[in-house]
């Protein structure tokens, strides 16, 4: 019966999701889109930052190259899907590059060597405005589907993405790779001496932060059609994600999807009651929230809960 | 010639380089905090001098210990009261949570004065010192010298007064420091606090040279950083040597990228250093 | 016997020091070969540079017929050399189960993390640790500590293993259990390597003894003889020898 209790609550989540553009309105179903798209994120950051421990402020340098990879693929008439896997690849290989140069660094370094790579990243496609449209950005062919339809498509495809993203998650903390990944994570050394290939490990969660990162970013350029370098390489895409994830519990599975549904509905809810002073307030919730959670909404008697009901294993209760 | 100018206008930013990031490298080595606030803490230096001088009619110059000491009270109840029950927290956490307090900071400012540049039009500029074909502002070199001396005094404080090792104490060793006696809260919120004036004096410095927003509050924050990893982190002569460093290197990158690239060209060396020399030219190993 | 591990004019810098000094010396299957020396002597750094902890500056090592200088620690940990740390090293928030299974995985033969974890079992049955297998590592005594080390590096499955001062903070009893231990291993074939400061252990345990002392190869004979050695006494303080005598009678 235990076992029992975590697959269904699973499956009632997955049917409520699929149901949901049938139930709500646009509004509710952007709202959801945004969401997943935030979820896809913070699981993503999972793999580098939760599992593997090296704390990296490159997200939005990947979401910021997918979109604008996206962006120009669909403006030379790629088809919009195919521009996400665009997307995805190219925010790969440079995560793939730039892992090789950075990933021998460690703590600090690392963290403002990867946010120092999305600023120059932003200046660089800032400048190249015969290439990106600079500083005014660029507009994306708009679809002629009716409104509803087209909520109800990106919806659609943001849950996929989240989904692909998740089952991810699940293979890698089940296979040698998550194993790996934590062992690097509390001792690197001794992992090295124990026959881990660190340093192919860490390219290889590196890369992983990347290819979702980059599916996302494209398909954001889809959903609003018009995208430029600050809102894309916005830091706040890197920050965001690691507060969702240490909020809901970083190296586990579901952790980065409850942190960004709870940090999201509490932004909703602050939010619409303040109009202005938006940035600052997003400040304001990151304090508090890492301030009075600083074990996220799981401390030790949750992660025993959690145990129970068969959807994290003993080491994640330890 | 023009390579001397470039070179002189590298030495006159250095010194004001180094008493931005002296604090900055201070906070660093002794709680090992990045602090993010640090680029605010400097804007809003520069704007306690700016109004003082548009309403008081002091000069920034005058204006800068005060300005200093203004800040140190906002920055001892912030590492007191908040930043100090994460300080043994992972960098993560850290590095997130200065980073909120910074927004609100930043947001702060931008609804109080709005994101509009403001400069401070000195009614009476010293002017200019010309020297050959070479000019040397000489509000910027009083700037640049007392910067310097700013800096200098910081290190002769650590090194005299009781607080000052104190500081070093806990710095090198944190529990046998609270062994011997040390209350290390206490001297975490120091240090801060006075990483913090050292922000406000620069600030305040900086106010005659370079305009006033909000919006420049990450470039300063960069430059500190790059500063404290050219010049190795944890002492103020590499402070004062790294600030120098970047002085001229930025120069000589604006004369060839053009100026509005220059932060970018300092984040390029930073990410180069950082791969191949992360301990400087010093060679003194980092706090991780 | 067959050569396994053959160790030819190894040298190692640290920028003025010289920590190794043209080091030659052979091993061969199955032995139990004492390295000794004074403080400081490079016993911990002969060990980092044959599992590719450091790079030789000089020299050439070979491991069963392959030559292994250069190659990465994760390479060499696969091919079968395994060691201990002498300040012990675990996976703190991981429980002493899933230390072991982590050898198991990476450089022994299982191929995903249950084969691993089941493997693991046998191997902290072996050092007595099953009980406390779903334990925290980090809840461990030293002496625990010392015995999760020993399985995760026995999980290693290795031909030669290289145990770096197993003993230390170990009091008599449990020193005697871990001599058992180490006896058995080397039954099973795997050839040992022990860095030591107790006299007594290094005399009842090894058929051969190497002495370091200020980065050069001193002595390399069996413990009878090394003991009477005149450098080797001379490295040492005299009156230790002779109390290590005594208790190896």
């Amino acid at each position: 019966m235990k076992r029992a209790f975590a697959p269904l609550l699973m499956l009632l989540g997955l049917t409520a999701l699929v149901v949901l553009p049938l139930a709500g309105d646009n509004y509710i179903i952007r709202l959801a889109t945004n969401m997943l798209m935030y979820s896809v994120l913070g699981l993503s950051w999972n793999f580098i930052g939760g599992y593997t421990g090296y704390p990296s402020f490159a997200t939005s340098a990947f979401f910021g190259l997918g979109a604008y990879a996206g962006a120009i693929s669909q403006g030379h008439g790629v088809p919009m899907v195919l521009a996400w896997g665009i997307g995805a690849v190219v925010a790969t290989s440079f995560a793939g590059l730039l892992g090789f140069v950075l990933l021998r660094l460690r703590g600090h370094y690392f963290a403002i060597a990867s946010l120092v790579v999305a600023e120059v990243l932003r200046e660089v496609v800032n400048s190249a405005t015969d290439f990106t449209g600079g500083g005014m950005g660029l507009n994306l062919p708009i679809l002629r589907i009716d409104v509803d339809r087209l909520a109800e498509l990106f919806y659609y495809s943001m849950l996929s993405l989240a989904l692909i993203t998740l089952a991810t998650t699940v293979i890698v903390s089940r296979h040698r790779l998550g194993f790996g990944l934590r062992c690097i994570q509390q001792n690197e050394d001794a992992a090295n001496i124990l026959g881990v290939d660190t340093t192919l490990y860490k390219n290889f969660a590196f890369m992983l932060s990347a290819v979702f990162v980059g599916a996302a970013g494209a398909f954001y350029a889809s959903w609003v059609n018009y995208i430029d370098p600050t809102d894309v390489f916005d830091i706040l895409l890197s920050v965001q994600p690691i507060v969702m994830v240490l909020l809901g519990g970083p190296g586990t599975v579901f952790g980065p999807i409850i942190g960004a549904v709870a940090y999201l509905a509490l932004e909703e809810i602050m939010l619409s009651n303040l109009l202005s002073f938006h940035s600052g307030l997003l400040g304001l919730i990151i304090v508090i929230l890492i301030f009075f959670l600083p074990n996220g909404l799981f401390g030790l008697s949750w992660k025993r809960l959690k145990r129970w009901m068969g959807i994290s294993s003993a080491e994640e209760a330890a | 010639m023009l390579t001397v100018q470039i070179l002189i206008n590298g030495l006159l930013l250095g010194g004001l380089y180094a008493c931005i990031a002296a604090g900055f490298s201070l906070v660093w080595g002794v709680l090992n905090i990045i602090n993010i606030l640090h680029g605010s803490f400097i804007v809003l230096g520069s704007y306690i001098a700016y109004f003082a001088y548009i309403y008081l009619g002091i000069h920034p110059f005058l204006m800068a210990p005060f300005a200093g000491l203004a800040l140190f009270g906002l920055g001892y109840l912030l590492q007191r009261g908040i930043i100090n029950y994460v300080v043994t927290a992972p960098v993560l956490v850290t590095l997130t949570l200065t980073f909120g307090l910074d927004l609100l900071l930043n947001n702060g400012m931008l609804q109080a004065f709005t994101a509009d540049y403001r400069k401070v039009n000195l009614t009476h500029p010293l002017g200019n010192w010309f020297v050959g074909d070479i000019v040397v502002p000489l509000d910027r070199l009083a700037a640049m010298l007392l910067s310097l001396l700013f800096v200098l005094v910081l290190w002769w404080v650590l090194r005299t007064f009781r607080i000052g090792r104190a500081i070093v104490a806990v710095r090198m060793d944190r529990e046998a420091a609270a062994l011997m006696g040390v209350k290390v809260a206490q001297i975490y919120a120091v240090t801060f606090g006075i990483g913090a004036v050292m922000a406000g004096t620069a600030g305040s410095l900086l106010s005659v040279i370079f305009p006033i927003s909000p919006l420049a509050s990450i470039a300063y924050l960069g430059k500190a950083f790059v500063v404290c990893v050219l010049g190795g982190l944890g002492s103020i002569p590499g402070v004062i040597i790294g600030g120098f460093a970047l002085g001229i290197i930025e120069s000589f990158g604006a004369l060839y990228f053009g100026s509005e690239h220059a932060l970018t060209v300092s984040f390029v060396l930073l990410i180069v250093l950082l791969v191949v020399r992360p301990t400087g030219i010093m060679g003194r190993k980092g706090y991780e | 016997m067959k050569e396994i591990l053959d160790v030819k004019s190894l040298s190692r810098q640290f920028g003025g020091l010289l920590a190794l000094d043209d080091i030659t010396f052979t091993l061969r299957e199955g032995e139990i070969v004492g390295l000794i020396g004074p403080n400081g002597a490079g016993k911990t750094t002969l060990v980092n540079s044959v599992t590719g902890v450091h790079r030789a500056t000089a020299g050439q090592i070979t491991f069963s017929e392959r030559r292994i200088e250069g190659l990465k620690s994760h390479r060499i940990s696969r091919m079968g050399i395994s060691r201990t740390f002498q300040v012990v090293q675990p996976f703190p928030r991981m429980s002493v189960l899933e230390n072991v299974a982590a050898g198991s995985l990476f450089a022994g033969h299982a191929s995903t993390p249950n084969e691993a974890k089941r493997l693991a079992q046998e191997h902290l049955a072996f050092v007595g640790l099953d009980r406390e297998a779903e334990k925290s590592a980090s809840v461990l005594t030293l002496a625990g500590r010392k015995r999760l080390e020993l399985a995760k590096s026995l999980a290693m499955r290795p031909r030669l293993l290289m145990l770096d001062e197993v003993n230390a903070g170990l009091n008599p009893a449990e020193i005697d259990a871990a001599l058992n231990l180490i006896r058995t291993i080397a039954d099973r074939g795997v050839t040992i390597v022990v860095i030591e400061h107790l006299m007594r252990v290094v005399m009842n345990v090894s058929t051969r003894v190497l002495v370091l002392n200020q980065g050069k190869l001193i002595a390399d004979a069996p413990p009878q003889e090394v003991v009477k050695n005149h450098q080797v006494i001379e490295a040492y303080l005299g009156k230790r020898y002779a109390s290590a005598m005594k208790d190896a009678r």
